[in-house]
């Protein structure tokens, strides 16, 4: 029930202050029921000669915070004040075992509106760190990358480009990358040209009780490899939540992800990606996009109000050399997701032309058939779903030749949830 | 596989020297505090201008666009301790040495203007990289290792140039002098380098005979010195090779520019974007075969936007002779080589 009650919050809620604030509402909740069990685990964690540094906005923010985030030493917690910090360059962390920690999403800002340099707003690169309680507003690249930084714990962040969804946001919101163990929890992200949370060539990976609105696609895993994301919501962006592989990189063969109890729901922002990059090619108004990856799962979510369609299963549809890489996708495997209005403006080449002939609707599940039977995703949803029956990945897909999916009457038993170490969880209870 | 060739075993020599030392270098440099002026280390007497005679100075065939700054490169090797290399050319320094670089732009009156010199420091547990800005009398230098950014205008190519000049933070330094998370130097490769006193050149491969018969590299700028491909790559290897490299800042691009790169998708030729968002310029392609235009490479290269430009460091003002070799070489590719 509350789950429903959601859907009628957001639609009824334009503004993204409002959006801000509903997150916070929400999410508490679920954290609250953690909070006996964290507290006797915070005093372990922290090592004797851990100090906090704190730092405020106002003159000379940008070299006194940069100052802190470098002298600060394994164990410190770098505290940011209340207030707005006016930041001129990129912030950079390299020092392991680093807390940062603002007041809370609405009260601490990192604005980036005046930068001049650096391709993110916050880049880190050490181990076993904390960002919690801060906000990073309108970055020119990227909104906060973390790249071989394992155990990364990414908190009641708010990372936003206040312009709402434009072409000239940066690409990504929240960016760990080349990470072992990552948590993703309770953040808020919209606007991002590319994606609001993308996780690439990672493995281990949670994203849960967060929120996307407005970015082309609201969260993407990508490369990765052993992914829950589960009770998030992802509405007004391009595409909700997408799965994908990608050649010429150097992990390849993304695999193990499972999306669950989210809402994903009215995902109709035209699509604002520059061209050029992949999610330029997703479908405005697509709930759930899985790309070229083997083993997913999709199950117990809220989708619908999505134009396209509610759940996408397709390959990788462009030319490549690289002898690694598989195009296609395999064991996808859809289950007790509770289905609403999809279907009704596909946008891609040929997806008018089927929901005519299917009466005037596009159904809330599709394969694009490539591979054949063998590659066939399971699905026990009580919707349509239909095969495009393209001969092969690259096909047109005006070209289809679709075929009803049939409900399968068994599935393969679930992959376990992902585990990661007590440490991460217990920094954020 | 690159190995050390065995006769670099100068490390015991340097490190017993260096606590004798009487000079200030040896323990500036040992650590493990960061000195907070640049005159601690005695690498200069009273200002930019005048090195200390114990410097190696250097320059570098092919270097690293930063704005258009001059630079001034020096090597600091500790008494009785000598230079090696690795078989790639590679210059290997022992523990107590240091690199010295200046950056700045020629004054009015003639010399240069020095904004900024940063340090590598050879310490027992790895390399450590630290910006030192000059003071305004220019007498000394102070360290900063959050950064700055210093306005400056000079003239190129007959234009005046208005610039935010970068210091770069400690980080920063680190994000292009990384590989595979530990900090390196980048540029003191032999066949690159170019030393101002031969007797410097000399001693080195007296020590290292195995340099003597390696290649120099092109000149980017210089015909005479290597083809237009040989120049190219040469430029991407100086100037994004640090990041674009598998163990660098940037390896999960897939593009590898440091030329280890074995097909052509590596090197950007026909490789779609990854995580470039807006700074695809609705564009395909990192390299489009032919077509300068439609390649996203040299679309980063024109463009001073932060989110866009690439290199993401050290560079505001774009370097038109840079794009324009490039643009060549692109050009001169055939479109059907990938």
């Amino acid at each position: 029930m509350r789950k429903l009650a959601l859907i009628g919050y957001w639609a009824a809620t334009p503004n993204p202050a409002c959006n801000y604030h509903s997150l916070r509402h929400v999410v508490p909740m679920r954290i609250r029921e953690l909070l006996f069990v964290g507290a006797a685990f915070c005093a372990l964690v922290q090592p004797a000669s851990a100090k906090t540094i704190a730092v405020s906005p106002g003159e000379g923010a940008q070299e006194r915070l940069h100052e802190a985030l470098i002298a600060a030493e394994p164990g410190d917690v770098v505290e940011l004040a209340a207030g707005r910090f006016k930041l001129s360059d990129g912030l950079s962390l390299d020092v392991n075992k680093v807390t940062v920690k603002g007041q809370g999403g609405l009260e601490t800002i990192l604005d980036f509106s005046g930068q001049q340099g650096a391709g993110e707003g916050l880049l880190v690169t050490s181990d076993d760190v904390v960002l919690r309680d801060f906000a990073v507003e309108n970055s020119k690249g990227d909104g906060i990358k973390s790249k071989g930084a394992d155990r990364i714990v990414y908190h009641k962040l708010r990372v936003e480009w206040t312009g709402g969804p434009l072409a000239t946001n940066g690409a990504y919101g929240i960016y760990p990358v080349e990470s072992k163990d990552v948590l993703i929890d309770s953040v808020f992200v919209r606007g991002a040209s590319d994606a609001g949370i993308y996780v690439g060539q990672s493995r281990n990976i949670v994203v849960r009780h967060s929120t996307a609105v407005e970015n082309v696609a609201g969260i993407e895993i990508e490369n990765s490899f052993d992914a829950d994301v589960h009770d998030n919501i992802a509405t007004r962006n391009t595409g909700g939540v997408l799965v994908f592989d990608l050649p010429n990189l150097p992990q390849m063969g993304g695999h193990n992800v499972r999306i669950f109890g989210n809402i994903i729901v009215n995902n109709m922002t035209p699509n604002f990606a520059p061209k050029g990059n992949i999610v330029a090619n997703v479908p405005t108004g697509t709930g759930v996009m899985v790309m070229a990856n083997r083993r997913v799962e999709v199950f117990d979510n809220v989708i619908g109000e999505n134009g396209t369609t509610n759940i996408m299963i397709v390959g990788y549809r462009f030319p490549f050399q690289d002898p690694k890489y598989d195009p296609l996708p395999r064991e996808v495997i859809i289950w007790d997701n509770q289905h609403s209005r999809a279907g009704w403006d596909p946008k891609f080449r040929g997806g008018t032309e089927i929901a005519a002939a299917m009466g005037g609707s596009f159904p809330g599940i599709f394969w694009d058939g490539a591979g054949g039977s063998e590659y066939m995703p399971v699905i026990q949803d009580d919707v349509p779903a239909l095969s495009l029956g393209l001969k092969d990945v690259t096909a047109d897909t005006a070209m289809a030749q679709p075929a009803p999916l049939a409900r399968a009457t068994s599935r393969p038993d679930g992959l376990p949830a992902i585990i990661l170490p007590e440490a991460m969880e217990a920094a954020i209870r | 596989m690159r190995f050390v060739v065995p006769f670099v075993l100068a490390f015991a020599a340097a490190v017993a020297t260096s606590a004798a030392s009487d000079d200030p270098a040896a323990i500036a440099i040992a650590g493990p505090q960061n000195p907070a002026t640049l005159s601690s280390f005695g690498f200069f007497d009273g200002g930019a201008a005048r090195p200390s005679a114990r410097l190696i100075p250097y320059e570098l065939r092919t270097p690293l666009f930063s704005d258009y700054a001059a630079k001034q490169r020096f090597i600091y090797v500790p008494d009785g301790a000598q230079i090696g290399a690795d078989a790639d050319g590679r210059l290997i320094f022992p523990v107590g040495s240091a690199l010295i670089k200046s950056f700045g732009y020629p004054a009015k009156s003639g010399g240069l203007n020095v904004i900024e010199t940063r340090v590598l420091l050879h310490q027992a547990q790895g390399w450590v990289a630290l910006p030192y800005v000059w003071r305004a009398d220019g007498k000394d230098a102070d360290l900063r290792v959050g950064g700055t950014r210093v306005p400056v205008t000079f003239t190129h190519g007959g234009n005046d140039l208005s610039v935010n000049y970068s210091v770069p933070n400690k980080n920063q330094c680190k994000q292009c002098h990384s590989a595979a998370g530990n900090i390196m130097p980048i540029g003191p490769v032999w066949q690159n380098m170019a030393f101002l006193r031969p007797a410097d050149a000399r001693a080195i491969v007296k020590a290292a005979p195995a340099l003597a018969r390696l290649q120099p590299y092109p000149k980017w700028d210089d015909s005479r010195t290597g083809a237009l491909d040989d120049r190219a790559r040469q430029y991407l290897k100086v100037n994004c090779g640090h990041c674009h490299a598998p163990q660098g800042s940037a390896s999960n691009s897939g593009l590898f520019l440091d030329g280890s790169a074995t097909g052509a998708a590596a090197l950007g030729i026909g490789k779609r974007p990854v995580a470039a968002g807006r700074a695809s310029g609705d564009l395909d392609f990192i390299i489009a075969p032919g077509q300068p235009d439609q390649s996203i490479l040299i679309k980063r290269m024109e463009s001073t936007d932060p989110g866009i430009a690439m290199p993401e460091l050290g560079r505001s003002t774009v370097h038109e002779e840079g794009v324009e070799l490039l643009r060549q070489w692109i050009a001169a590719m055939p479109s059907n080589t990938h």
